[in-house]
């Protein structure tokens, strides 16, 4: 409705930013974080901004707004929206667009909404500030954008705080406030993101659907390209700063011509050979274990599990579903409350005081944010030495030569790592020390917990093939706990499948992952994106079509 | 961000002037006898003798050399701060560090404890104790780091709950380590540069206190030279225009804006670290 | 809102045991006195009658929860015993006394907050400014200063070489209002120079702490003006860091009046416990030492108070 009174000609782009610089601070230095990228973005289209981390696409996302967050500097190029040029533009120019003409869509929406106000006032602040709407127009406008973007109660919803709605409907809301003056141009910064992937497919859809109906043009930033390949028209693939091929949808998915796209595309395929049943007796055996943190409702309820020699369990469900606090129980950290846990037979001590430094030594963990798993202050020596030291006695001479044969073995050159501190590392080799440290103990099962989700998907496939590769050499057994059904495609063994502190479904992996399933594996495996255009409006038809024939559906916990 | 580092690259000239000054009143102090004219507590003169070249900066009181006294207040009030620091920090360190290591009831009974004692003012709780158990110098240090360790405890607990939640204290605990290894080896070193810039803190702030109760008379007892009774006893010649008597007050305020300065700057230093 | 109730009867509860913890140890104080301690104080002079006449104005002679009891019961009834120096009793010592410190404690804390908070968040504003940071260098130096420091040099400057205010605050109950308040300009301006320093930084380190957070982000990005910004989104969510601050410092200012009376030999609370504590009159000390902290604790249990009060996670719960 805002594009009427422009005078522009329609072919003209609605948003133009040619050889586009960003620089970020780092100390006394200013940084190229972006390099001269050329961005352009027609009225009603969707492109897709993807990227790994630091390849600058949050910051070029923003710089469609004329705004840089604190720290960093729009350094050279222009942006034109609309026949304005944003770059240098006062404050108050680019403020008359903000929110306007031009709306943004957070990450995190938790954070985004101001904890202080109810959503619905939110969302009119904008229209009513700007003049577009009237309180009253546009509280009901907000109804009718919350009901469109299938939120529950859509009349009520809006007069609740942020705390007092889920992470799924607030995403939601968000996406309903920054439509809220009709804007020609949306940016979605990783808005789905922080969700679990059942709920992901609906905020995808609502998304979709409303962008869609309000022939509103809009900058989709996501890490994953499956993703994009159902929202957008064209993408943009970045790679640090610089963009490294540009396509419409159907071209980047199926005609992918540089080496980086294939490889990013290629991600998911990765596959470990069937290893057939288990042989002997399982190493580990869970029996009727329920557990609770102090005075809360029960997280886990009578789960059983086995984990054989050299096998792979993964185990996988969403956030709440008990699967860390398995983990945790497992190790010691949580003693359950009933049911009771045998390593190779023999029953495990429930708390982790009562278990001797052997048990310790066979069972070992690895963590989902190698930045936090590892000690700042420690060199690379010290931490991998230090479990050889404690279990094994090492000193000395046998201690520095076994800590270098466990970096050979993690891929790190010993001569270059062995003295760095962890801060000198990158997501990767961090994680790679973490593994060696585990290594270090010689163990029989190590627990592997979302060790790929904080890593971009490059380095998490290399991850995942070190870790085969070292079960393969050292016969090693491992727990792997994931909300990512990619993963556990390529890594299981035997599937457990997780939902609210039970265990649902379990199984060898192409018993799990074949029909029939259950419900809930159901759910989960169709709400994975799938790297095929198209793909989200087939399921939703598909869900669509089961509803219409009077089956049961079942949805996310969030609806 | 941008601003802290724009800051930190032009604040360097007040940290450094925090140094120095440091240096100085380190220096005067260990040097004490040798830069002083006459003996700490010797009479030389009558009572107020106005500046002149025998006496730079008059005489107190009871005749004694005013430059001299200054110079001994210097040694004898910074020494017995920064003995209190070290003690303070060293029960409040160990406790906060304990506390937040074992969890549960100890931290809770620890915890508790410090509430009650943080909440009485420390100048009047101090003022309580000193009445009832005198004000012996060993009692003073005792009694004022005791009460200033709740505050180290409050911030060693706080720095050190940041530090445990880490999984990397997980990973120790897992692997069977001790407490006390894991205080020592885990917690400590990250716990370090805030507890740096709080040593600074409250240096100054023990100091001020010391010189608030010497002031107050109920400090460091005569005939030892410190500078909040020093203030006192020659009040009187501030009615008469004269401001000799501030000397000793501004030493106190020199020297705590100098380690306040250092500490701004070290601040600002491993907050720049941080953002990397 | 049951869960907010239930919240601030905690906090409230918990104050209240504090208090009488604190009460304890200021008795139990009294127990240290070792048995020539008595003779320390009264002198070597004192006969075998004086030392039992004090051990029994102490109520030494009796059981010590007895005398606890006794104690307490009287504070309870506004019976604070009488003073070991001249027989009279504290509550009339301490009345008009009482009225005093308030008085120099509110018209320090009338100017000092409003300043603080105005100056701290233009700083926090305007940060990276020179104003910001001579800000930072005068506030930074100021809360160095010990008291009487400053004390002194505003007596020296303005008292005796300006001749504009009294050096001595000798204020009585015959004096007028604005009387009162010329002869209190010189103690209460020492009290907010050294307040609002403090106030200050605090003020400032909340607001930048705020203006970080990711919904100030969208605000911006919503197109609306800084002040809007300032108003609407920072404010609510400021009010809570801010109560803290004020509430931190007017606690602080309680134990700065100390100090300050002193100096200006002000008829207040901190110079008659300053003087009870010089002569050792014990109860007088104790009257005015459990006044001093059942302030503080009062004003750290407003602040508690306050802040779980504006919190609209707690205000409108789930």
């Amino acid at each position: 409705m805002n594009s009427g009174d422009s005078t522009t000609d329609v072919r003209e782009p609605l948003l133009k930013m040619t050889g586009l610089r960003i620089e970020g601070q780092a100390g006394e230095r200013w940084n190229e974080i972006v390099r001269g990228v050329d961005v352009v973005l027609h009225r009603g289209e969707v492109l897709g901004l993807i990227g790994e981390s630091g390849a600058g696409k949050s910051t070029i996302g923003l710089a469609a707004m004329g705004y840089a967050r604190p720290g960093c500097r729009l350094s050279g190029g222009d942006i034109v929206f609309d026949g304005m040029e944003l770059r240098g533009a006062p404050e108050d120019r680019k403020r008359d667009l903000r929110g306007v003409r031009i709306a943004y869509v957070a990450q995190s929406a938790a954070a985004a909404f101001n904890p202080a106000h109810r959503l619905i006032d939110q969302f009119a602040e904008a229209p009513v500030h700007h003049g577009v709407k009237s309180r009253a127009e546009a509280e009901a406008d907000a109804k009718d954008l919350y009901r469109r973007l299938q939120l529950p109660y859509p009349e009520q919803i809006g007069y609740r705080y942020p705390h007092q709605v889920s992470g799924g409907q607030l995403q939601r809301a968000m996406t309903a406030m920054a439509m809220s003056c009709r804007p020609d141009l949306i940016v979605f910064d990783e808005p789905t993101t922080a969700l679990d992937v059942t709920t992901q497919i609906e905020v995808l859809a609502a998304i979709k659907d409303v962008v869609r109906h309000l022939d509103a043009a809009a900058i989709y930033i996501t890490h994953d390209l499956a993703v994009v390949a159902q929202m957008a028209d064209r993408i943009m693939v970045l790679r640090y700063g610089d963009l490294v091929e540009e396509g419409t949808a159907d071209q980047i998915i199926n005609r992918p011509r540089e080496k980086y796209t294939r490889e990013l595309l290629a991600v998911r395929t990765y596959r470990k050979p069937d290893a057939g049943p288990p042989s002997e007796a399982p190493l580990l055996r869970i029996e009727g274990v329920s557990a609770r943190y102090s005075r809360s409702a029960r997280v886990l309820e009578d789960v059983d599990l086995e984990i054989g020699r050299r096998r792979t369990v993964a185990v996988v469900g969403e956030s709440g579903s008990g699967k860390s606090t398995l983990a945790r129980v497992i190790t010691g950290l949580l003693p359950p409350e009933e049911g009771r846990i045998f390593f190779e037979g023999e029953a495990l001590p429930p708390a982790l005081p009562g278990r001797n430094r052997e048990m310790l030594r066979r069972l070992q963990m690895i963590y989902q944010m190698p930045d936090t798993a590892l000690n700042p202050r420690q060199r690379l020596r010290d931490i991998i030495g230090r479990p050889l030291a404690f279990y094994l006695g090492l000193t000395g001479r046998k201690r520095e030569d076994r800590v270098r044969e466990l970096l050979e073995m993690i891929e790190l050159d010993p001569d270059d790592f062995i003295d760095r501190y962890p801060t000198e590392l990158s997501g990767g080799q961090k994680q790679r020390v973490c593994i060696a440290r585990a290594l270090a103990a010689q163990p029989d099962l190590i627990i592997c917990d979302e060790v790929t989700s904080a890593l971009d998907q490059l380095v998490a496939e290399e991850i995942l093939k070190l870790l085969q590769r070292l079960q393969d050499e050292l016969h090693l057994s491992y727990m792997f706990i994931t909300h990512d059904l990619a993963t556990v495609r390529a890594i299981s063994d035997e599937i457990v499948v997780m939902l609210q502190g039970r265990i649902v479904e379990q199984g060898a992996r192409n018993d799990v992952l074949t029909p029939p399933h259950h419900e809930y594996t159901n759910l989960l495996l169709s709400s994975v994106p799938e790297m095929k255009i198209g793909w989200l409006d087939r399921t939703l038809a598909e869900r669509e079509k089961r509803r219409a024939r009077g089956e049961q559906v079942m949805e996310s916990a969030d609806r | 961000m941008q601003d802290a580092l724009r800051l930190l690259g032009n604040s360097p000239w007040s940290a450094r002037l925090g140094m120095l000054v440091v240096l100085f009143y380190v220096v005067v102090a260990i040097f004490a006898p040798v830069l002083t004219p006459y003996g700490e507590s010797e009479i030389v003169a009558a009572e107020y003798e106005p500046w002149s070249s025998e006496f730079l900066l008059g005489t107190d009181n009871l005749g004694r050399d005013m430059l001299t006294r200054l110079i001994y207040g210097a040694r004898n009030t910074i020494g017995i701060a920064l003995i209190t620091t070290v003690l303070a920090f060293l029960i409040g360190c160990v406790a906060g560090f304990l506390a937040a290591t074992l969890g549960g009831w100890a931290d809770q009974a620890i915890g508790r404890v410090v509430d009650v004692l943080m909440a009485i003012p420390q100048l009047i709780f101090a003022l309580l104790i000193l009445t009832i158990v005198g004000t012996a110098i060993p009692i003073l240090v005792v009694v004022i780091a005791v009460l200033d360790s709740t505050r180290v405890f409050r911030l060693s607990r706080a720095v050190a709950m940041n530090i445990v939640v880490m999984d990397y204290v997980e990973v120790a605990r897992l692997r069977g380590e001790g407490l006390w290894w894991i205080m020592r080896r885990e917690v400590l070193p990250n716990a370090l540069p805030p507890l740096v810039a709080e040593f600074g803190l409250r240096f100054c702030f023990v100091f001020l206190l010391l010189s608030a109760l010497s002031f107050l008379g109920l400090g460091i007892q005569p005939p030892t030279a410190d500078w909040g009774s020093m203030v006192r006893d020659n009040a009187t010649l501030i009615t008469f225009g004269d401001f000799t008597p501030i000397l000793p007050a501004a030493s106190i305020a020199l020297l705590t804006v100098g380690v306040n300065f250092i500490v701004d700057w070290f601040l600002h230093q491993t907050a720049g670290l941080k953002d990397e | 809102m049951t869960q907010i109730l239930t919240m601030v009867a905690q906090r409230l509860a918990l104050g209240l045991l504090t208090l009488f913890v604190v009460s304890l140890i200021i008795f139990l104080g009294v127990e240290l006195l070792p048995g020539d301690l008595t003779q320390a104080i009264l002198g070597q002079a004192a006969t075998e009658e004086t030392v039992a006449a004090f051990r029994r104005e102490l109520k030494l002679d009796l059981p010590p929860h007895e005398r606890y009891v006794a104690w307490l019961g009287g504070i309870l009834q506004g019976d604070l015993g009488h003073s070991l120096a001249n027989k009279r009793a504290i509550t009339e010592l301490m009345g008009v006394r009482l009225w005093n410190t308030l008085f120099l404690a509110f018209i320090s804390a009338a100017v000092a907050v409003p300043l603080a908070l105005g100056l701290g968040i233009l700083a926090a504003l305007y940060r990276g400014t020179p104003y910001d940071r001579a800000v930072n260098i005068v506030t930074l130096s100021s809360i160095s200063f010990p008291e009487f420091f400053v004390a002194y040099i505003l007596i020296l400057v303005l008292a005796v070489q300006l001749g504009w205010f009294p050096s001595i605050s000798n204020i009585g109950e015959e004096l007028g209002f604005w009387e009162r308040v010329y002869r209190s300009i010189l103690p209460a301006l020492t009290l907010t120079l050294v307040v609002v320093a403090h106030m200050m930084r605090m003020t400032r380190a909340a607001i930048i702490n705020l203006m970080a957070s990711p919904y100030i982000e969208m605000a911006n990005l919503k197109g609306l003006p800084r002040v809007r910004i300032i108003v609407r989104h920072a404010l609510p969510n400021a009010l809570a860091p801010i109560i803290n601050v004020v509430v931190i410092n007017l606690a602080y200012l309680v134990v700065g009046v100390v100090i300050v009376e002193v100096v200006f030999v002000y008829p207040g609370l901190g110079q008659l416990l300053i003087d009870a504590v010089r002569t050792r009159d014990i109860p007088v000390v104790q009257a005015t030492g459990l006044f001093f902290a059942a302030a503080y604790i009062l004003l750290n249990l407003t602040a508690d108070v306050l802040s779980i009060l504006t919190n609209p996670r707690l205000l409108h719960p789930r």
